[in-house]
């Protein structure tokens, strides 16, 4: 069974009393263990795509099954709890909170998941991105390069099936970038799904598949052929 | 998230925010303090009140002119009380132990040259047992001195701290209203500090109202029943006395009979009132203190517009955004609370310390003061609260 079936998505906005029409029906599926980019130009629909997918958002029109779970018509409340459990969220300003140390902000999903013993999990998570050292640090004393490792952290912690990865490498230089796209080839070797919403054809020559989006429809949907890409 | 885990992750916010925190807090720390010295002074004066008039006799009825509206319209006629209404009750009242007519008047009491000024108090002998007045010294006129109007005095203790600097100087001259009088004795202290006996010189009768006061009514008729049990009876027939005296038939009276329990229900309502008025008002410092609150939960939920995306993103419920942000107002309400408390009860101390007055802090005001500033933290977060819970994770994550 497919992980993530896409049919028939359309996505609406209202802008004052313009509608703008962010998604034109779109249909896919990704399978267990893919790691994919979702590439397009701005206003393409790209990210209108990824918050339907991190179920940010719901579609206007269409079905998006989740693991077999028909997301479209669920509340906030389950909507949060499946974002929880299922997608971990990797973004361009890493999004850390800055009060809060590495062992903290990569506490917060379990927080949020209503686990007591945290610690251990978010340790072992820390010391899977390279971070174990750097527990008791906060965001503004550490790299770049480092706060983005703790972002995954965060979103493996819950151990989900999907990682949604938004331009990661945007604000890093090339060096470390590639040391992030390391951590995702690793993630997906252990079988985490990856998909990454990015400009940067780099990055996107080194997935297995890349959707391009164009004008709110899907345009194009590539298969990267290479060797052990296929799923466990 | 558990509600100790929120309470820790509140406080660290409120603490990287110290200065705006405090702040904030100051409106429910006034609010609070505010409340509690207010009903502190107020049961204070209360309990002075009490013990005053409790040191009066306990079979104590106090008769005093009352004004009445005349029979055919609103014209005010006042009451009078005179010597043949003192006659009459000496010699038709049955179960009384003492009777002292009084007139009262303000006065400047002399001693060389040092000036008071204090009241006057014109009476007869009966007056030591209606009052339950003790002497320090010397001895209380007779009632031979004053049938002759004789000019002699008798010190309350504050007007003998003020004017003799404490000493007991029996048989100096002292001159009232400028009339040179004869000191035979000096009152033990009665205590309370409002209106009283202390600061009052006794004279008689006769002489207060010739040689000082040039009146011919009485202010006052202090009635003494012979016991407790008797009190209700001697005051029916003091009504009915008097209203013989006064020609009072169909109409209003033009006098009051009041016992000591009535003056001690009137007293204590009325304290009692103000009490309750004064803090209303304090309490509704406290609710500005709350909209201070409100405010700046919005200031913080605007900025911390991100971090709500970011919470959301990983899973937070609206729930736990709303319950987050209720907790930090409360928390901002019930920390002023408790400091409002402790100030509170410091200034009352220090009021009752300084200024000499009794205060007393009843627990029910620190109970009421507190839950109320707890009330006004949820009350008013809840707002700030809402709409951080309900906003679009997107929107959030979006905003710089």
């Amino acid at each position: 069974m497919s992980l993530i079936e896409v049919r028939d998505v359309e996505k609406t906005y209202t802008m004052g009393s313009m509608a703008v029409h962010a998604l034109r029906g779109v249909s896919f599926t990704i399978a267990p263990g893919e790691y994919l980019a979702i590439m397009g130009p701005s206003g393409s629909g790209k990210s209108t795509l990824m918050n339907l997918l991190g179920c940010l958002d719901k579609p206007s029109a269409g079905t998006y099954l989740l693991d077999g779970e028909d997301v479209s018509q669920l509340s906030d409340d389950r909507l949060a709890a499946l974002r929880n459990r299922h997608i971990g969220f990797v973004f361009q300003q890493f999004n850390l909170l800055p009060r809060a140390n590495a062992l903290q902000n990569v506490e917060l999903p379990l927080q949020y998941a209503g686990i007591h013993d945290r610690r251990e999990k978010a340790v072992t998570a820390l010391a899977k991105v390279g971070l174990a050292d750097r527990a008791h640090h906060r965001p503004r004393e550490l790299s770049g390069g480092e706060q983005q490792r703790v972002a995954i952290a965060r979103a493996i912690v819950n151990e989900p099936a999907i990682i949604l990865a938004d331009e990661p490498t945007g604000n890093l230089d090339s060096r470390t970038g590639r040391d992030i796209l390391q951590v995702f080839d690793d993630l997906n070797q252990t079988g985490i799904t990856l998909i990454t919403v990015t400009h940067d054809p780099d990055i996107a020559a080194g997935c297995h598949r890349v959707l391009h989006m164009v004008d709110g429809k899907l345009a194009n949907d590539v298969n990267n052929k290479r060797p052990g890409g296929e799923a466990p | 998230m558990t509600l100790f885990e929120g309470v820790r992750s509140a406080l660290t916010s409120l603490l990287a925010n110290k200065l705006r925190s405090f702040l904030t807090m100051l409106g429910v720390i006034i609010g609070v303090a505010a409340v509690i010295v207010v009903v502190a002074i107020g049961e204070g004066l209360k309990a002075d009140v009490m013990q005053r008039i409790q040191g009066l006799g306990t079979n104590l009825l106090m008769i005093s002119p009352s004004s009445r509206s005349g029979r055919h319209g609103p014209v005010v006629r006042r009451g009078r009380l005179t010597d043949d209404d003192w006659e009459a009750i000496e010699s038709k009242v049955t179960n009384v132990s003492a009777i002292a007519p009084i007139v009262q008047g303000s006065v400047t009491v002399k001693y060389r040259n040092r000036t008071h000024a204090s009241r006057v108090l014109g009476s007869t002998p009966d007056i030591m047992t209606t009052q339950n007045l003790t002497l320090a010294a010397g001895r209380f006129f007779t009632t031979s001195e004053e049938r002759s109007r004789a000019r002699v005095v008798v010190l309350g203790s504050t007007v003998v701290e003020e004017i003799f600097y404490g000493r007991v100087l029996l048989e100096e001259t002292v001159r009232i209203k400028g009339v040179p009088f004869r000191v035979i004795g000096v009152f033990e202290e009665k205590g309370g500090s409002w209106g009283s006996p202390d600061d009052q010189v006794y004279v008689p009768l006769s002489t207060a109202r010739q040689r000082l006061l040039g009146r011919s009514t009485l202010s006052t008729i202090y009635v003494s029943a012979a016991s407790t049990k008797v009190v209700a009876e001697v005051e029916e027939s003091l009504t009915q006395v008097l209203r013989r005296q006064h020609r009072v038939r169909n109409e209003e009276d033009d006098f009051r009979i009041r016992s000591q329990e009535e003056i001690l229900t009137t007293m204590s309502e009325t304290s009692a009132m103000l009490t309750r008025f004064l803090a209303g008002i304090a309490l509704v410092s406290l609710l500005v203190g709350g909209v201070g609150i409100m405010n700046i939960m919005l200031v913080s939920v605007a900025e911390r517009t991100r971090e709500i995306g970011i919470r959301k993103a990983v899973g937070a419920r609206r729930r736990d955004i709303q319950t987050q942000f209720l907790i930090e107002s409360t928390a901002l309400s019930v920390i002023g609370g408790i400091i409002g408390g402790i100030i509170g009860i410091g200034i009352s101390k220090l009021v009752g310390s300084a200024l000499g007055w009794t205060t007393v802090v009843p627990l029910w005001a620190i109970l009421v003061a507190f839950l109320f500033a707890a009330a006004v933290g949820v009350f008013f977060g809840y707002y700030p609260s809402r709409k951080a819970a309900l906003l679009d994770p997107i929107e959030c994550l979006r905003y710089e």
